[in-house]
């Protein structure tokens, strides 16, 4: 039976002012359903505040095969990372 | 008034909220446990999970209301012993409760008018002048409003859905009214429990149940079966032949090992 239902991926905040982080999928014939499914499938043990759901099918993503010239290109320039900068002292909590 | 009055007048409505806390808390658990049936047998993961989280809120409830009824009754008896240790005669659950899952059809229909029934209870509860009663209502009443979501969602889907949804949920909404007449019946425990302002009166209480099942009835395209006069008395520990049966496999454990713990 769940086979023949849309596959969900779900996002869970943890807590305020955490962004929604991926967790996992649900089946679910609809929205609401899902959301019941993902409150009941991965909240059971407080890890959530709030929960989107988005249909699988919806999802765009990018291709495995393009990881080459997608990211690769971006590993030799290391000056990107903020890593060369001394940081006064006063400066805290950064 | 006496004070052997007083005295007498204490004991009778302790008496009666003793009865009071074993019907809610029996209603509870009895539903709880055929929810825990469909464990591992439900049609998909997640409502496996869902039946079972569901099944976990009311026995919960039911392990607060029972403990607080053992206190009353203080015979030295607690939770466990007044659900593993009583016969189907002492249970005073409501007759809907124990009626068998049946298809999930079944279940989900005596899920939501259970449910929407618990909503109005625990609401009047919530503010019952037994503070413990009404602490034990608004915890409870989070939960059931979840659980009323869960089931009245599924009425719609499974009324407004196929041909066979349709025709599964409205047989299993006819094969089940003849139970709710008993959800709104008051007798002289829940007189005295409304007059002392612990419980809400049931006669304020069917017409909202009646409007909220009427409302989610219509947009799952199911109607409504008419009233039937005859009166089936759970809640007095007349049960259907189904209650023996569940009762067997839920106490089978603590009465072959008394006191088993794990």
């Amino acid at each position: 039976m769940s086979n023949d239902w849309p596959l969900f991926e779900v996002f869970i905040r943890s807590r305020a002012g955490l962004e929604h982080k991926h967790v996992g999928s649900v089946h679910a014939t609809d929205a609401r359903m899902a959301i019941e499914h993902a409150r009941d499938v991965y909240t059971r043990r407080q890890e959530g505040v709030s929960i989107w759901v988005v249909r699988s099918s919806d999802i765009m993503a990018s291709d495995p095969a393009e990881a080459d010239s997608l990211f690769e290109p971006a590993r030799d320039k290391v000056y990107r990372h903020p890593t060369f900068y001394a940081i006064p002292d006063e400066v805290k909590n950064l | 008034m006496s004070g052997a009055d007083a005295q007498t007048n204490t004991e009778a409505s302790n008496d009666a909220r003793l009865r009071y806390l074993l019907r809610l808390g029996d209603t509870s658990l009895v539903l709880g446990q055929r929810l825990g049936e469909w464990v591992g047998h439900s049609p998909a993961l997640e409502e496996d999970l869902g039946l079972a989280n569901l099944a976990l809120d009311l026995v919960g409830q039911a392990r607060l209301l029972l403990t607080y009824a053992a206190e009353i009754e203080g015979k030295g008896r607690d939770e466990d012993a007044l659900a593993f240790f009583r016969d189907a005669p002492q249970f005073t659950n409501l007759t809907l409760a124990e009626q068998p899952n049946g298809d999930f059809a079944q279940t989900m229909v005596r899920q939501f008018l259970i449910d929407a029934w618990q909503l109005e209870i625990y609401e009047g509860l919530a503010s019952s002048t037994d503070t413990r009663l009404a602490a034990i209502a608004t915890k409870a009443l989070k939960e059931t409003r979840y659980h009323f979501r869960f089931s009245s969602s599924w009425l719609v889907r499974l009324g407004d859905g196929t041909e066979e949804s349709h025709r599964r949920a409205q047989n299993a909404i006819d094969g089940v009214w003849r139970f709710t007449d008993e959800l709104f019946a008051a007798d002289e425990v829940d007189e005295q429990m409304a007059a002392a302002g612990v419980a809400p009166r049931l006669t304020d209480l069917q017409p909202r149940w009646s409007a909220r099942i009427d409302e989610v009835l219509r947009e799952a395209t199911l109607r409504r079966p008419a009233n039937v006069s005859y009166q089936w008395h759970g809640k007095r520990g007349v049960h259907t032949e189904h209650l023996g049966h569940m009762l067997t496999e839920m106490q089978h454990l603590q009465r072959t090992y008394p006191g088993a713990q794990w």
